[in-house]
């Protein structure tokens, strides 16, 4: 009983007093800390000071940092936003739909299927390999000229239409991926069971896959969220035509800087979120 | 008759050559490269501002305007040297690869603040463009009317603030990069009329849209701020003086108006907007 106890009392004692291991480790940890906050603070220190006195910085200050053109804008800038959160609203959804249409597509085994699978193979390969402006221009313009009557030639729908075409092949590129990620093995114990192919895609694989990819989506949704902004190239004006429009006016950049701003806002929260899941996975896996 | 002619030809020429070299030694050791005035257009330049793209072939109206500038600060046609760059190219902080920017910018007390601008070479109705269906559908030359439809423009021109000052349209308009996207809208249907100056306008009209026409005009002497083109500089560019000059001269002696008869079309049969 005695000894019991004594040997509680030697672990606790064990437990508070560090062991000169742990100190050397904490001591390193401080070290590194605090190299880590000099040399933060010097190179932040540098950057305030250093680039003032570059010759020109009067000049760039007045065009892209002016307070008063900033104050003057800055409200209309957050008034476009509101058009590039809908857009952005309403093509995420039909994106992912899209997306995962067209990974099944590929994925695609029965050997009638085969055009399907072809066709996802081809989709992905074109859409993937154009730019997003020219996929908006052709369609945005193109589509209309047809001599569809209003407001069926909308650019906010054939601007969606582009932007859902571009980033679907992205994303079903992604949840193939996924997809591919599933041992094989899974499929032949889920048929082994009984369930169909349709059950085994739809119980066994995708959730796992779509659990799989939900960090790179992510980040082609942080993507998206900017290229939004492309859809001002066939009319649309959102946060970035807004901005044009008062750069012309004022014969300065500061709006573009505000508009710089508000994105930030929405995507490094958004960048953030997705480290995060992706630690969080990988943490899983380890 | 023949000496006469002689005569008055020599002292025509030695009088160009004074007054030459008179604005020659203002102009003196304030542009780019010694010896050379250096202009930048646009890319591409717009009929009938510059003809064909080329303005070093002096046609079109702006060419013809700068090559006349720089005659009376003193650069003979072989002394001037053409660039080209965008509009936020032209507004940039930094050193400049021109002298002057001559690309129909508009002055703006807002611009100024930024820019140096010289004194007008050109004053300009803002026009309506539309198409020959849109007007069959009843669109007519007044406020009332232009309220309704279905409006674009190019966002970089000052036809944004006259469009939602003056014609405060029912719907938000469409807003584009360039000329050749507001007419792929036009004909796209996507929007009904567009905003520009008169003399774009016009050739829109005529050439580029297909059964394009103008149902109106803006004209200069009726809006508090009148669209007026000046050629853009640096900031505090001591050229300017001798830009001015050479402006306030050739608008005195009637020879900016002589080009501008030559190259911009009489805009007499479009109505005025009440």
């Amino acid at each position: 009983m005695a000894d019991t106890s004594s040997q509680n009392r030697a672990a606790e004692l064990l437990a508070k007093t560090p062991t000169r291991r742990e100190a050397y480790e904490a001591d390193v940890r401080r070290r590194s800390n605090r190299i880590a906050l000099i040399s933060t603070v010097s190179v932040v220190l540098a950057i305030i000071v250093l680039v003032p006195l570059a010759p020109g910085w009067e000049a760039v200050q007045r065009a892209f940092f002016n307070g008063r053109v900033f104050a003057a804008t800055f409200p209309g800038l957050l008034d476009a936003f509101l058009l590039n959160v809908m857009i952005f609203a309403w093509s995420a959804p039909l994106i992912a739909l899209t997306g995962l249409a067209i990974a099944l597509c590929r994925d695609a085994r029965a050997p009638a299927l085969f055009p399907v699978r072809l066709f996802g193979i081809a989709y992905t390969d074109v859409f993937r390999g154009l730019p997003v402006v020219l996929v908006i221009y052709i369609i945005g313009f193109g589509v209309p000229g047809l001599g569809l009557p209003r407001p069926w030639n909308s650019p906010y729908i054939w601007g969606t239409l582009a932007l859902v075409l571009v980033y679907s092949a992205y994303v079903a590129e992604v949840i193939r991926s996924g997809i591919d990620s599933i041992h094989q093995s899974q499929r032949s114990a889920a048929a082994s069971l009984g369930l169909s192919d349709r059950d085994i895609m739809r119980f066994v694989v995708l959730p796992q896959a779509i659990r799989n990819v939900v960090p790179a989506n992510m980040n082609l949704f942080i993507a998206l969220q900017k290229d939004v902004a492309l859809l001002s190239f066939i009319g649309p004006v959102e946060v970035f035509r807004q901005a044009g429009v008062y750069k012309s006016l004022y014969a300065n950049f500061t709006p573009y800087v505000g508009a710089a701003l508000i994105f930030l806002v929405l995507t490094v929260p958004a960048t953030r979120y997705a480290d995060y899941l992706m630690n969080k996975q990988n943490r899983a896996r380890s | 008759m023949k000496l006469l002619a002689t005569t008055a030809l020599a002292l025509t020429i030695s009088a160009t050559s004074a007054l030459a070299a008179g604005h020659g030694a203002c102009a003196a050791d304030k542009t780019l490269t010694e010896g050379t005035l250096t202009i930048a257009t646009g890319n591409p330049a717009y009929y009938p501002w510059v003809m064909n793209d080329a303005p070093e072939s002096g046609e079109g109206f702006e060419a013809a305007v700068a090559y006349a500038i720089a005659d009376k600060m003193g650069f003979g046609a072989d002394a001037v040297t053409w660039v080209r760059t965008s509009f936020d190219e032209a507004i940039q902080p930094g050193a400049k690869n021109f002298d002057f920017n001559m690309q129909q910018y508009s002055i703006t007390p807002e611009r100024e603040e930024m820019v140096d601008f010289s004194l007008p070479y050109y004053t300009s109705s803002m026009a309506v463009l539309t198409t020959q269906s849109v007007v069959d559908g009843g669109a007519e030359a007044t406020l009332e009317s232009l309220k309704g439809l279905k409006w674009g423009a190019v966002a970089t021109t000052t036809a944004i603030p006259v469009l939602n000052d003056v014609i405060q349209p029912d719907s938000d308009p469409l807003l584009y990069n360039d000329n050749a996207d507001v007419n792929a809208a036009i004909m796209a249907g996507q929007i009904d009329a567009a905003l520009y100056d008169l003399p774009t306008a016009l050739y829109l009209s005529a050439v580029v849209v297909e059964g394009g026409a103008l149902l109106g005009q803006f004209p200069p002497e009726r809006s508090e701020r009148p669209d007026q083109f000046g050629l853009l500089m640096e900031d505090g560019n001591p050229l300017k003086e001798c830009v001015d000059a050479a402006i306030a001269e050739l608008t005195e002696s009637g020879e900016l108006a002589a080009i501008e008869a030559k190259w911009l079309a009489e805009a007499t049969g479009v109505p005025v907007i009440e």
